[in-house]
This record gives structure tokens, C-alpha cells and sequence, in this order.
């Protein structure tokens, strides 16, 4: 069935339980919202140097915006900023495949569960939910950056 | 059929009227029946709404209101006769009152923008006040917080109760001497409430304020009857009521549209224009600058037809009997909780309703799968979602091509949606 390739199982395990869930300490703090849909995300960014020390959030939303939440907490604390940027990238680029892109192992190595969202890509009403945290991600990145608080 | 289906009075003739509508039949995801319960965002059309959009494109296409030429007259005609039916179909006293817009969102900006440029006693300004509702659908709360913040006008609230009625309770602290003007919905987008506006409008006359009337979800369901309702505006649009997109009207009494300025300046709404200054055509031309949406006026002409021939108090029947029937299938479903009224009394065929936990756009995600077309979000009316403490809702919406066996193809579907989930 179609709907299976967008409810994959690891999209349905992260949604009934998050990883990394819960707002804690972090250098700078964003408020993203989908507004067709009312999807909404609070985000924090923690930096240790160039190393993301944690991603917490809080937020309510469907299970493809709630589970990505989860899988970019996953994947990016303990990142480098700059391999951070690369899976942000790669993540992009595979959600605005319109279900184009088949992941090769790089990507598959780069993305790990995250490749599970090939499938949302299809979907162009739901490549915004996949999307919203990792938006807000960059956006606080940003933020803490031109705070100067990673120096 | 099921047991509960039987014996619901008042019923339309589905099986011919849907024959009139031909994307009904039409499948979705290889092969599955389209059940299409999102009539409250946008109708269908019938077949004789499409034919008099072609006709008009390939027999009688010109520019009205300026050529002498054949079918110039016909185009003018056409778009004059449109206006004479929507006329005729609110039962407005003069034909002269009926402005075409391109939807409700701009007649009611078009109301918020006449009454900030407006002369006393109509003007709104920093010592007066603006009362509307908690149950609006945004385009009835954006325009006024616009005016609101350039007037420096106070805007005002009623607020909603646990089922989804108006809190009416603070009626004369909200409207008062101050309030220029109350704007409100006759029937809530997201909820389906039907709002009890004949005591607003009692107030509103007491302190001498105006009343416009966001007919938006009424026009389609029921009789629309702008003298017995007795406000001053009246805001809807043309694609919810099986016409085209593109065409809305502003209903507005005789005198007011005389005295109120215009808004959009161009072509079409003046009497004579030099360097110096320009005098204005009388209501309804005063507002609508520039080439009307003629094709989607004259289509509009067609949908009020084809309403008028079924009947409004028939069609206001079959929805009530399909609503009464929704609302019970739906409170059987476990876990489902009704946004807004949870019975069928005074409440148009649009139903909210949440889940359980499982988020309306996975809910819509998975009927979608099933060929049922719901929507999903806040409905343009995030006020209400942000009252009940929810995200969202998911939303059922009926007409009068709706039947009991797509309700329960929703009920059916809703099952599926918690199987999956669960």
C-alpha cells in the first residue's frame, strides 16, 4: 500500500517515542510554525565549540513533523556543525525529491533513519511537517552563531 | 444499508443531483469512489454552472459596461442579469445593492476599509470601538485588527463556550455606545454553529452601531434573506455555493452605499475623471473598479439557478438529516470528540472533531488513502483551535450531493485511521 511508504515503521517508532524530547538549557531558542496546518515546534541549540551538545524540543504536531524532531536530535547531537550542515543539506535535497531521489549509500550513511522520509517527499502537502524542525535547527543555529555564544 | 439510516426524512434526491456534478465520479488512489466531504472549503459545481461558464467564454465574451457592438450588449446583460438573480435570491430590496467582489474575504475588507475612510457618523477612529467573535473565520478578524491598528479603534470580543456557542452573556458590556460597528459569522467554518445574530443585531441597533454579517457558510445551506436578517452588510462567496472561484458578493443597504466611499479607484466606478479630481457612479458600480470577473459573475447567475430550482428550504433539510445522522455515526467512533455543538440542533452541516491523540493530518492522510477528501488544520479560524487547547482539527463538511452512506464511508474510514495508529 502506498500510505506505507510514508508511515514507514521508523517514523511510527520515533513518533510514539521521541528521542531527545523536552526543552533543556541551550544558547538560543526559536518558535517555527506551519501555519497551514498549525504544526508548531520550540527548539533549542546548545553548543560546545563547533559541537552541537544537544537539540531539545517541544512541540505538537503531526507524526511526520514529530518524528523528524526526534531523528534530527538523533542525528545531529554530537555532530561537528559542519558535518550538522551536510545532513541538514542532504536531508533538503531528499525532501524536495518529489520521490525522485533514490538515496544512494552516502546519503544512506549521511541520513540513517532519516532516509525513512523518502517516501513524505512524494507527498508536497507533508514535505513541510518532515521539514519544520529541521528548519528551526538552522534558524537557531543561526542565532547562537551571531550571538557570538560558540566562540 | 445500515439500521440508522433508515427512516432519515428529508432527504434529497442524491442518486439524480450527483448526476449533475460530474468530478463525483470520479476515483482516487486506483480505483477508490471519491467521497468529497469538504464542501465547507469550496462546492462542487454542477454541470449547468460549467455550461454557462463555456457559453459565455464562446458565445457572448466582451467587456461590459463600454461597447455598442452585439455581444458587448450581451456580456453587460448577462453580468446585470447575474446581479439581478443574486438579488433575488437574498430577497435584497434593490438590486442596486449588491456589489460583486471576488470573494467574501474582500467584501468584508471592502466593508473595513469603506468605514476607516468613511465621514461621521460612520467613521471609525481612536475613540470608537470594533465588536466581533472568537468563531471568526480570519478573513473576518484580519481586516478589523488592520483597521483596528490604523484608526487606533478598540476591537472587541465575544468569546465562545465549551459547545461551541457564543458566550452572549457580556452582550451590553461588549456592544455599547462606543461600538461603530459588530461583525460576525451567520455560521462558523469550522464548528458549523448557527449563531443566534438576530439578538446582536437587536443591540447593535439599540446603540445605533452597524452589523455586518459574514454569510460566507450560510448562503449555500439555507434561505438568505437579507431584510427579515436586518444587518447592514452581508459578506459571501460565490465557490461554496456550487459556483465558480473568483466571484463574492457585498450585500449593503441603499443608503450606506450612497454615503460610504469608494475603496479600489479605476475604471468602471466613476462618473467623469480630470487631472483635478473625480465624482464616482452610483452603488453598486462605485465598488467595482476596474473589468468585473464577468465569466464568474455570470457562472455565479447559473449556481443561484440551479440552487433556487432544488430549493434552499429543501437543501437546508437534506443537510440538517445528514448532519443529524453524522453526528450520531461520529460519537459512536471511539475516542472522537466533537469540536462545537455535539448535537444537530442549530448547527450547519460542518463537523470538527478530533481523535484521540493521532493528529488530524495523519487522520486526513490516512482517509485520503481511502478516497475520502476531509480537511485538516485550523480551518482558517486558529482562535477556536487556540479556546479548545488543540492543535487542529479534522473537519467534515456536507451539501447537498452528501448521502448517509458517505457518512458512514467516514466512519468506516475513521476505524481504519485508529487501527493504523493504534
Amino acid at each position: 500500500m502506498k500510505l506505507d511508504s510514508m508511515y514507514q515503521e521508523v517514523i511510527l517508532d520515533h513518533y510514539k517515542h521521541p528521542h531527545g524530547r523536552g526543552l533543556r538549557d541551550g544558547d538560543a531558542e526559536v518558535h517555527h510554525v506551519n501555519p497551514t496546518c498549525g504544526d508548531e515546534i520550540t527548539l533549542r541549540v546548545k553548543y560546545d565549540g563547533e559541537t552541537i551538545a544537544d537539540v531539545s524540543y517541544e512541540g505538537q504536531g503531526c507524526s511526520i513533523s514529530q518524528a523528524s524532531a526526534s531523528v534530527l536530535n538523533d542525528l545531529l547531537v554530537g555532530k561537528e556543525l559542519g558535518e550538522a550542515h551536510k545532513i541538514q543539506e542532504a536531508f533538503l535535497e531528499l525532501m524536495q525529491s518529489k520521490g525522485q531521489l533514490e538515496p544512494d549509500e552516502t546519503m544512506e550513511e549521511l541520513l540513517e533513519d532519516a532516509v525513512a522520509f523518502a517516501g513524505v517527499s512524494k507527498y508536497p502537502a507533508r514535505v513541510k511537517c518532515a521539514l519544520l524542525s529541521w528548519m528551526a535547527w538552522k534558524d537557531a543555529t543561526a542565532q547562537a552563531l551571531s550571538e557570538g555564544k560558540t566562540a | 444499508m445500515t439500521d440508522a439510516r433508515q427512516g432519515l426524512s428529508g432527504l434529497l434526491d442524491t442518486e439524480a443531483i450527483r448526476k449533475d456534478f460530474p468530478i463525483l465520479d470520479r476515483t482516487v488512489h486506483d480505483g477508490k469512489k471519491l467521497v468529497y466531504l469538504d464542501s465547507a472549503a469550496t462546492s462542487q459545481k454542477p454541470r449547468q454552472v460549467l455550461d454557462a461558464l463555456n457559453e459565455y467564454y464562446e458565445r457572448h465574451n466582451a467587456n461590459v459596461h463600454r461597447g455598442v457592438y452585439t455581444i458587448a450588449e450581451e456580456a453587460t446583460a448577462l453580468y446585470e442579469g447575474a446581479r439581478d438573480k443574486v438579488a433575488a435570491f437574498i430577497n435584497a430590496p434593490s438590486r442596486n445593492e449588491v456589489i460583486f467582489t471576488k470573494n467574501a474575504s474582500e467584501s468584508l475588507n471592502l466593508v473595513a476599509n469603506m468605514l476607516g475612510w468613511a465621514d461621521e457618523p460612520y467613521r471609525v477612529d481612536s475613540d470608537t470601538e470594533i465588536v466581533t467573535t472568537e468563531m471568526e473565520h480570519h478573513s473576518n478578524i484580519v481586516p478589523w485588527q488592520l483597521l483596528s491598528q490604523r484608526t487606533g479603534a478598540k476591537l472587541k470580543w465575544f468569546g465562545i463556550t465549551d459547545d461551541g456557542r457564543l458566550d452572549l452573556s457580556d452582550i451590553d458590556e461588549v456592544i455599547t455606545e462606543k461600538t461603530k460597528i459588530v461583525t460576525l459569522t451567520l455560521v462558523s467554518n469550522i464548528m458549523g454553529t448557527i449563531n443566534p445574530v438576530e439578538k446582536i443585531i437587536r443591540r447593535a441597533q439599540q446603540v445605533g452601531a452597524l452589523v455586518c454579517v459574514d454569510a460566507s457558510q450560510a448562503a449555500p445551506h439555507m434561505v438568505l434573506d437579507v431584510q427579515a436578517l436586518q444587518a447592514d452588510f452581508v459578506a459571501f462567496t460565490g465557490h461554496k455555493m456550487v459556483g465558480p472561484t473568483g466571484i463574492g458578493v457585498l450585500w449593503g443597504r441603499q443608503e450606506l452605499l450612497e454615503d460610504l466611499p469608494p475603496f479600489l479607484g479605476g475604471g468602471e466606478m466613476i462618473e467623469t475623471v480630470s487631472m483635478h479630481s473625480s465624482t464616482y457612479a452610483p452603488a453598486p458600480h462605485k465598488f467595482e473598479a476596474g473589468t468585473p470577473p464577468i465569466a464568474q459573475a455570470v457562472g455565479l447567475g447559473a449556481a443561484v439557478d440551479y440552487l433556487s430550482a432544488i430549493g434552499m428550504e429543501n437543501i437546508h433539510h437534506h443537510e440538517q438529516a445528514i448532519t443529524a445522522y453524522a453526528v450520531k455515526r461520529l460519537l459512536e467512533v471511539p475516542d472522537l470528540r466533537i469540536i462545537g455543538p455535539a448535537t444537530a440542533e442549530d448547527r450547519g452541516a460542518t463537523i470538527s472533531f478530533t481523535l484521540g491523540d493521532i493528529h488530524p493530518h495523519d487522520v486526513g492522510q490516512v482517509l485520503d488513502e481511502q478516497g475520502i477528501a476531509v480537511r485538516v488544520g485550523h480551518h482558517c479560524a486558529r482562535p477556536v483551535c487556540l479556546r479548545y487547547g488543540i492543535p487542529a482539527t479534522t473537519r467534515a463538511s456536507f451539501y447537498l450531493y452528501s448521502t448517509p452512506a458517505e457518512v458512514d464511508a467516514l466512519v468506516d474510514g475513521l476505524e481504519h485511521v485508529r487501527n493504523f495508529f493504534g
